[in-house]
């Protein structure tokens, strides 16, 4: 596909994190575009994640630009992320576990207006039906996602599988334009693997989210990034379509290994 | 066995999620609003003091349970509505307003502690709050010209307007109404957004970022939350003193109030109430029990210690949710009576990771 | 000496004797710590407890006192030891909370007993450097404080080693950062744990034997504690140095503060320092900061 009509999404310009000593990421440089499906791979310690975490506000870059739609987000206080349409999953899962699904996804709303505080203090009839609606927009994504029979159940007593579901679910629901995804495969089975393939293609096509995910398994990558970054110690080692990267010598002798 | 059949959303969501849930906490209320026809003076005056105690649990809650911050000197904020409450008084300050304005007080110092507070965490928390309980403390008891000093000063009768509300009757009214307006606020807060929000602050910080929670505003608006609504507690103690000295509201209250958090169950405001009731009426509960008792044993303050700190090691070591959640258990068992399973709360092996890298 | 000087000198001296009790019942704490990452309220009461029981040793008894502190010693280390084999033990795998509150359950019981047990009057027993002053250079040292500065560097060193070059020390470390991973390592937690804490026993133990000459022997002694934690705070949470630097200093602090600043602040200023450097460095001097991996 061509983007080159309209600005990128998501524009990183040389982006530079160190810790200490240790250069995470060097002159790093990305563009995403509108309805896309990245993936971002590459060994342990390349700085997939440390990329995920700058963008999102977790680190402060040392130097280098992030620009989403034409406003330079790199500075931002960490909270403010959220309602500019960004919105993430964890490598290790952070839901709330004492809460039920239902809770976390309420929670996933927080971003939009929910009552002015004495407006939650009265229960005001107007504060109810704002209740109801965000009530309503996440049964929505329960729906898209089959999560009806675990509505109330508390996190903790979920299996592995339907909590990374959760988790994606959950940021889903800050309805943002752009989703991160840490290694949403870690830990599935290739039958879970396989519906979570056919739900971020959904997520792209039906609800018009731009995808960039951090991911090892391969076959996820293959059957639903159109575009494939691999990084190697901070750095861009190669960039192209899967089949391109896949093939790519540096990337074989880097991380793939020469199985396939 | 129980299911809830709801046609609307808002049910859900609601107070009360089913009739006979209404009912029964009606039927709460109405007794409670008997009682004064029923009972003694002294009892009365102990509701009274039970319903204090209850309020300043219910503020603590909103900080441990909620919001996942300890503080072992909430006495402090107690101590910071009574005599704030107690000076506005001698100001000429109708009673309702110098209470209100007495908690608000609270919360601003609740709001200062708060500011510097949410920037440790945990343990380290935990000793703040107590090393400043004990300043305070002692600021109180150094700042004659305000407090009064070591000696302490005298509480004016409460009244709205020319009602008198010093009698007992009349002071257990007014006690129970605030605390049913205390808990009525705290429930409706506590299931919004500001709840919500004050929960994935508790469980995860980095996921609460990530959602666009200002994690630091809601650490310090607990804080400022929690210390008002204790403060009001401790305008009421005023009253209920009525003559207030320093070492009313030592390291050994902040203890109480941890006690009545954790022994209730953190988590729930029910479990504030449960706490706060077990734990008030404990020293008369002992008192009762010390005729029984070998004269050396009885006739020492240590007992009453003893029994404390009995009670909190046997909760922390075998129902670690507290009295709500042993109230919980009770009521799951009889919702799926005969269905209930013996194990269906028996708690896992667990090992210990280190808090410090989290 | 100039008049200043001798006046500094001699707060200078009391405030690293006073320091030094602080330190030793520090060390106790961030054994406890270190090893499982529990707050140990109750260690204040656990030096009570030797506190009495050396009186009883020495006064009722009629041992001498270097006996009497060692039997104490024992004594109260077989306390702590089975503390945490019948009750501290259980909560693991708990939050941090829990452990909290634990102790101060604990602390509450045996203050509780103590009081029931003892009454509340206070009482002292002879030592054989009680009343015994040195007197240097127009200074005068307390030969008890002498002792206690001996025994606190002393209990130091043997501790420090104890840590850096035994595998009983490494084991400690280990457990208290995973404990899991340390059971599938072959390390016997829960006799590790029993024996840091009949460890830290042990030196409340000392500490209280050594204090109660100068403080007598009373319920109040557990008050300590929290000076104990304010210069565990000043001198790094979690670093053994940082508690004896912390817990000297701290002494330093109150004795200048006492006669330098307005009244009734030499009370409250451990706790004021306390509250000013977990607000400016939570670290503290000595320690380490953390943050979590996401």
């Amino acid at each position: 596909m061509s983007h080159n009509a309209s600005p990128p999404l998501l524009d990183i310009q040389h982006l530079s994190l160190s810790f200490g000593g240790i250069q995470a990421i060097s002159d790093f440089d990305l563009k995403v575009h509108k309805s896309e499906i990245l993936a971002l791979i590459g060994p342990n310690g390349a700085g997939k994640t440390s990329v995920l975490n700058t963008i999102t506000r977790v680190f402060t870059p040392q130097s280098g630009e992030i620009i989403f739609k034409e406003r330079d987000i790199s500075h931002l206080p960490r909270h403010a992320i959220a309602s500019l349409g960004i919105a993430r999953t964890f490598q290790n899962i952070e839901l709330f576990e004492s809460a039920t699904v239902l809770d976390n996804l309420l929670l996933g709303r927080h971003r939009f207006f929910n009552g002015h505080w004495w407006q939650q203090l009265l229960r005001t009839p107007h504060f109810i039906q704002t209740e109801e609606d965000t009530r309503e927009q996440i049964e929505h994504i329960i729906d898209f996602l089959d999560l009806s029979p675990w509505r109330h159940s508390p996190i903790s007593g979920l299996p592995y599988g339907v909590r990374k579901i959760v988790e994606l679910a959950r940021a889903l629901c800050a309805k943002p334009e752009l989703l991160f995804l840490d290694e949403p495969a870690s830990g599935l089975n290739t039958e879970e693997t396989r519906d979570l393939a056919f739900w971020i293609d959904d997520i792209r096509t039906d609800l018009g989210i731009t995808v960039v995910m951090v991911e090892h398994d391969m076959s996820l990558v293959s059957a639903v990034a159109d575009r494939v970054v691999c990084m190697s110690q901070g750095k861009i080692l190669a960039s192209g379509t899967p089949q391109e990267v896949q093939s790519n010598t540096d990337v074989i002798a880097a991380y793939l290994g020469t199985s396939s | 066995m129980r299911f809830d059949y709801h046609t609307q959303y808002r049910q859900g969501f609601a107070l009360f999620k089913d009739n006979s849930d209404r009912i029964l906490y009606a039927l709460l209320l109405t007794v409670m609003c008997a009682v004064p026809w029923l009972a003694s003076s002294f009892v009365l005056g102990e509701l009274a003091y039970v319903f204090i105690l209850c309020i300043a649990s219910l503020g603590l809650m909103v900080l441990i349970g909620y919001t996942g911050q300890v503080s072992l000197g909430h006495a402090a904020f107690v101590a910071v509505g009574a005599y704030a409450h107690v000076w506005m008084m001698n100001k000429g300050l109708p009673m309702l307003t110098s209470m209100l304005s007495a908690a608000g007080i609270s919360a601003i110092a609740g709001l200062v502690v708060g500011i510097p507070a949410i920037r440790v965490s945990g343990l380290y928390l935990a000793m703040v709050t107590m090393a400043f309980a004990i300043v305070i403390e002692q600021v109180i008891g150094n700042w004659s010209s305000v407090t009064g000093g070591f000696t302490g000063m005298p509480v004016p009768d409460a009244q709205i307007g020319k009602w008198s509300l010093s009698g007992p009757k009349s002071f257990y009214y007014f006690c129970l109404v605030l605390l049913v307006l205390v808990v009525v606020s705290l429930f409706n807060l506590l299931r919004s957004a500001l709840g919500r929000s004050f929960m994935g602050v508790r469980e995860s910080e980095a996921a609460s970022y990530a959602l666009g929670i200002q994690v630091n505003q809601v650490k310090i608006i607990a804080f400022g939350l929690s210390a008002g609504v204790t403060g009001l507690a401790g305008a009421l103690l005023a009253h209920h003193l009525k003559y207030l000295t320093p070492d009313g509201f030592s390291l050994l209250l902040s203890l109480e109030l941890v006690l009545m958090v954790v022994i209730g169950g953190v988590g729930s405001l029910r479990g504030a109430i449960l706490g706060g009731l077990l734990i008030s009426l404990l020293p008369t509960l002992i008192s009762n029990i010390k005729p029984w008792l070998p004269q050396a044993w009885s006739k020492q303050s240590g007992f009453e210690t003893f029994i404390f700190g009995f009670i909190l090691a046997f909760f922390v070591l075998f129902e670690p949710t507290g009295l709500n959640g042993r109230w919980l258990k009770f009521v799951s068992l009889i919702e799926s009576f005969p269905l209930y399973r013996k194990d269906t709360f028996k708690r896992n092996k667990r090992y210990m990771k280190s808090e410090r890298y989290r | 000496m100039s008049d200043y000087l001798l006046v500094w000198a001699q707060l200078a001296i009391n405030g690293i004797a006073v320091g030094a009790i602080y330190a030793m019942v520090a060390i106790g704490i961030v054994l406890i710590y270190k090893a499982t990452e529990v707050l140990n309220f109750a260690h204040g009461d656990l030096l009570t407890v030797g506190a009495f029981t050396a009186w009883g040793l020495i006064t009722v008894f009629e041992f001498s006192f270097l006996t009497a502190m060692v039997l104490t010693v024992v004594l109260v280390a077989l306390l702590a030891f089975s503390l945490d084999t019948w009750i501290i033990r259980r909560i693991a795998g708990q939050p941090q909370f829990a452990g909290v509150m634990l102790t101060i359950a604990l602390a509450f019981m045996i203050r509780g007993l103590i009081s029931m047990l003892m009454g509340p009057e206070s009482r002292n027993y002879p030592t054989p450097w009680t009343g015994q002053t040195l007197h240097w250079g127009g200074l005068a040292i307390a030969q008890l404080h002498l002792l206690i500065l001996a025994c606190a560097l002393g209990v130091t060193l043997i501790l420090y080693y104890f840590f850096k070059f035994t595998r009983l020390g490494i084991a400690m470390q280990a457990s208290s950062q995973n404990q899991l991973a340390a059971y599938l390592n072959g390390i016997a937690v829960k006799r590790v744990n029993a024996m840091v804490w009949a460890l830290a026993g042990a030196t409340a133990a000392l500490a209280g034997v050594l204090l109660a000459p100068i403080t007598l022997v009373d319920i109040s002694l557990w008050f300590v504690t929290l000076k104990a934690l304010a210069a565990l705070v000043l001198g790094g949470f979690g670093s053994m140095p940082g508690a004896i630097v912390g817990g000297i200093l701290i002494g330093l602090i109150e004795q200048f503060a006492g006669v330098y600043m307005p009244d009734g602040s030499k009370d409250i200023i451990a706790y004021l320092v306390l509250i000013v450097v977990l607000m400016i460095r939570p670290q503290g001097l000595l320690g380490e900061a953390h943050g979590k991996r996401v």
